[in-house]
């Protein structure tokens, strides 16, 4: 048996404490610890995007990361986007314009565009396509995807900006 | 359907909310029994090796593990899966005597958690004799070919030549004839979730539960049932609410199933095991790669009057059921939406030291376009036609429909033409080709493609049979095959709420969605009324051995079961009320979610109310009426009937239409293709959520963009896999996604209750034919013609260099003038 380590960390502004090997990823913490099964894992070698975070406010990935890098972390999944019952305002564009269609990759897909909207909050849609690049989707051919980020951007209160071409 | 109905609206999704939220049920989400364990499958590191024997000691001696069973096992404790050919190939659900593919099962390890199974799986030792390998099924043909299976004694593993009317002198009347050899590469459409099983064999009560993420076809059920050794109603399926995405892949899960299924018998515990994406690449499903050689036949004017279609489908180390659907899946729609007459298809099925292949998004159809719309522009070339002009002359007119082919297909419906120049029409097909003029004499590559499909929904089961000559099915021990059913439960609960229940496995199509339009407009309810309760079980659904959600059927024959299960309750809710208003039926309707008369007021009956009554007091109901409210509905078609002493057969029961047109500019210095118009037009019949329909032609289309351009599972020639990760392996990403321009023309199915028909696998069949067309169509000045995918910049920068020595960049004149001769993209 492997010598256990506890890890200290706050989920969704919840903190917990576990117990686990070192080698623990920290996707199956989140899952299997923590029983917050909405994070998900599409290829376990840091690809496809499934598994998407926000670590101490950025996204991450939480397949190639271990349970014991994230002691003392914040972390942000998407249990943690609806407040007070209500969706977060990306949630419900994504509903709005079929962002989503297996919704398997779509924790993933939000979690890198929350993270994306606050680093460039009024996109191009070029922008946001290579914003969300970052994830897999095989549903969606993305389209719907890339309509609900900028949906999501105007009602966070970026400003469009002018798109020259495309 | 009213025009203030719910069909048509683009109704947003109820699946959405827990989708967005994180509190979906996928198979790896919840636990659905105690004290679980895990399993990790120890696989075949050869493409072809004989193993000799298992050392599972030092796994068994770690702490936390709980069994381990061999290819030995699997092979005392249970049968060969059957297989749709007469060769005798014995596939079972893990190697029993050799390994034929990297990756093959060869032995399950079950231990505490995952971590652990793993670690024991590196300890289990497997004595191989490594045997030499093949992958090109045109070699593996070859007499010295290394043989995979030495009881059918070649790697032949099928072969049919189909004849349609006359063929050879359809070629003796030629003014032209048109060889081509075309390949199409091994993809799969990789869902995002990979495989889960989940079993529990339960010693006691006899009763083995197999809880996965399995589509159907539930074929596949008592073929597992039979392979394990039991009997149906003691092999219990369960499928949860979420599927990750499936495309046809997740059909293939079975062979897993009964293998996790074997483990939880053996070593007596519930095991459950998910599939990792090194895992899936190397040993889930992929569609076949395949070596096509093409003759075309046609007059001076265009007009076709056969083909002869030469196939190697290479369907890797073992022929798996629903396998050789890839070569035998589009019979009813082998000549597309063309007139003529006279085919002869020669299909052969080979098995090489790949990973196994079953259907993908589009099966079939994605290779027979890409072929038939290349050989299109082949015949426009030669006899310099317009692409367009060659394409109408062949089409089959409106007035031909219902259209029947000669495979045996019923087209049950559609204006090809219209939908063909509607496409044209968006495109601006003529402003497009003076742009081209324009761009070529600019020194660019500039290019338009056409591809036109037959889209078949709704598989009719019978069409495996072609795969056997009809002198076997003449045969009185053989039983002929045919159908394509579908069903529903429909019930109102005492407070007069209605709930829908299915067991479609949907993989994100919306079916909670748009079963609760269909329903709230039957029952002149509004879709929140609804309930939708979709996952399967197989112990509570009803259901047939076509159930399941593949070959586009939902929107077809799910929805047709689910009109008349809400048509037969409403009747009689109808003829309740009739009895309490002391009314003649005929004299009332449903309106406005309540039963009233047709003209003039009057008392009216809430579904709420008459449930209310129904429910509470069983004496109200007219003398012979059965208690309760409910009714449930098998659909099936008629029209799916077994494969005839001709080999013909209706292969499927609704056939929708594609007709794209794409434009692209290839950069000659990085072999770059940027698409710069794409426009597909779709005749699916009635439309019942057009948001949903949009999503499917979205993400069908990237699947086929994906083939075409990036995705291929690539074997080296000693038969190891060179594409096992996601690194290795391009997925689309959002950057290479077109966007599309779509557009919908309405031929409603006169075979079903509400005209609808599938479109799930949509442009998928078309997307590889019409950006292969547009780009040789780009690099006609340079002799290039497409005939191989996936177009890898690398190979068509070959192309191009090769190319460039003796061509001069494109020059000014007919836009479609090309040297007649030039080297095709190998």
């Amino acid at each position: 048996m492997a010598e256990m380590v506890t890890v200290r960390l706050k989920v969704n502004g919840v903190a917990h404490e576990g117990r686990c090997e070192p080698r623990k990823l920290l996707v199956d913490f989140l899952r299997e610890d923590l029983e917050l099964t909405g994070t998900h894992i599409g290829c376990e070698h840091g690809i496809c995007g499934a598994c998407t975070i926000l670590f101490n406010g950025e996204a991450a990935r939480s397949c190639i990361m271990l349970a014991v890098q994230a002691d003392g972390s914040e972390i942000l999944t998407v249990e943690g986007l609806m407040q007070n019952g209500t969706l977060h305002p990306l949630q419900e564009a994504f509903r709005e314009h079929h962002g989503l269609q297996c919704g398997f990759c779509t924790p993933g897909m939000l979690m890198t565009a929350l993270d994306f909207l606050k680093t460039n909050p009024s996109p191009t849609e070029a922008e946001v396509r290579e914003g969300i690049s970052a994830v897999l989707c095989r549903c969606t051919g993305y389209q719907g995807i890339v309509n609900a980020v900028r949906a999501a951007a105007r009602t966070l209160g970026g400003a469009a900006k002018v798109e020259s071409g495309t | 359907m009213s025009d203030q109905g719910w069909i048509g609206k683009s109704v947003k999704r109820v699946e959405d909310y827990r989708l967005l939220t994180g509190r979906g049920t996928y198979i790896d989400d919840h636990p659905p029994v105690a004290n679980l364990c895990h399993a990790a499958i120890v696989r075949s590191p050869h493409p072809h090796a004989r193993i000799l024997g298992y050392d599972l000691s030092a796994a068994l001696a770690m702490d936390g593990v709980v069994g381990a069973i061999t290819g030995a096992d699997v092979l005392k404790h249970s049968k060969p899966f059957s297989v749709g050919v007469t060769a005798p190939v014995q596939y079972f659900c893990a190697a029993t005597d050799k390994a034929r593919f990297v990756g093959e099962p060869v032995a399950v390890v079950v231990a505490r958690d995952r971590y652990v199974a793993e670690d024991a799986a590196d300890l289990v030792q497997v004595s191989y004799e490594p045997l030499p390998a093949v992958v090109d099924p045109e070699r593996a043909l070859e007499p010295d070919a290394p043989v995979l299976h030495e009881a059918v004694g070649s790697n032949l593993a099928n072969n049919r030549r189909l004849v349609y009317g006359d063929p050879d002198r359809a070629f003796r009347d030629a003014d032209v004839v048109i060889k081509e050899r075309f390949r199409f590469p091994k993809y799969g459409s990789t869902p995002i979730e990979t495989y889960g099983v989940i079993a529990r064999w339960d010693a006691l009560d006899g009763v083995c539960t197999v809880w996965s993420n399995f589509m159907g076809p539930f074929i596949m059920h008592p073929l597992t049932a039979r392979v394990l050794g039991l009997p149906g109603n003691k092999l219990r399926f369960i499928v949860p609410p979420d599927i990750g995405g499936s495309f046809g892949i997740k059909s293939l899960i079975y062979p897993y199933m009964a293998l996790i299924a074997l483990a939880s018998k053996l070593t007596g515990v519930a095991v459950k095991w998910i599939e990792d994406r090194h895992e899936h690449l190397m040993a889930s499903s992929t569609g076949t790669d395949r070596v096509a050689y093409r003759e075309l036949a046609a007059k001076k004017d265009g007009t076709i009057l056969g083909m002869r279609f030469r196939w190697l489908d290479n369907v890797g180390g073992y022929i798996r059921s629903p396998e050789p659907g890839c070569s035998f899946r589009p019979t009813g729609n082998f000549v597309g939406p063309y007139r003529f007459q006279n085919l002869e298809v020669d299909a052969s099925t080979v098995m090489t030291n790949k990973c196994l292949t079953g259907p993908n998004r589009g099966y079939a159809c994605g290779h027979l376009y890409f072929e038939t719309e290349g050989m299109m522009d082949r015949l426009a070339d030669t006899l310099g036609l317009d692409p367009v002009e060659v394409r109408r002359r062949n089409l089959i007119p409106a007035a031909a429909m219902p259209y029947r082919t000669p495979t045996g297909g019923l087209y049950d419906s559609g204006d090809y033409p219209q939908a063909f120049d509607k496409a044209l029409e968006m495109a601006k097909y003529g402003e497009l080709r003076r742009e081209q003029a324009k761009a070529r004499a600019a020194g660019r590559y500039f290019g338009i493609g056409l591809a036109l499909a037959v889209d078949p929904s709704v598989s009719n089961m019978g069409y495996v049979a072609t795969a056997l000559d009809p002198q076997f099915r003449a045969k009185p021990e053989y039983l002929p095959k045919s159908g394509a059913v579908d069903s529903a439960t429909i019930k109102v609960d005492p407070l007069g709420r209605v709930i829908a229940i299915l067991g479609t496995t949907p993989q994100g199509q919306g079916h909670q969605t748009v079963v609760s339009q269909i329903v709230a407009d039957e029952l002149g309810l509004v879709p929140e009324d609804v309930t939708v309760v979709d996952e399967m079980d197989t112990f509570t659904r009803v259901w047939s051995i076509s159930s399941g959600t593949y070959s586009s059927r939902f929107g077809s024959v799910g929805t047709s079961a689910v009109a008349l299960a809400a048509r037969k309750l409403k009747k009689k809710l109808v003829e309740y009320a009739a009895h309490l208003m002391d009314m003649p039926p005929e004299q009332l309707e449903f309106r406005d979610g309540a039963v009233r008369a047709k003209q003039g007021k009057g008392p009216s009956y809430s579904v709420k109310d008459l449930a209310g009554r129904a429910h509470w007091n069983t004496e109200s109901l007219p003398e012979g009426m059965e208690p309760g409210l409910q009714a449930t509905a098998v659909f099936g078609f008629t029209v799916a009937k077994a494969v005839d002493a001709e080999d013909r057969v209706n292969s499927s029961n609704t056939y929708g239409f594609i007709a794209e047109v794409m434009a692209v500019e290839v950069d000659p210095e990085t072999a770059a293709i940027k698409i710069l118009r794409y426009v597909t037009v779709h005749d699916a019949g009635t439309i019942i959520n057009p948001m949903i329909a949009e999503g499917q032609i979205y993400g069908g289309a990237l699947h086929g963009l994906g083939g075409a351009l990036y995705e291929e599972l690539a074997y080296d020639e000693d038969g190891n896999l060179l594409t096992g990760t996601f690194m290795d392996y391009l997925v689309p990403t959002a950057c290479e996604a077109p966007t599309i321009e779509i557009a919908h023309v309405v031929s409603p199915s006169p075979l079903t209750p509400l005209g609808s028909k599938g479109l799930g696998e949509s442009s998928s069949m078309t997307v590889p034919a019409v950006i292969a067309n547009a780009v040789s169509d780009a690099l006609s000045p340079l002799g290039i013609r497409i005939n191989e995918l996936p177009m890898t910049p690398s190979k068509l920068w070959k192309a191009i260099e090769r190319a460039g020595r003796s061509h001069a960049a494109p020059t000014a004149g007919h836009p479609r003038s090309r040297p007649t001769t030039g080297p095709p993209v190998q």
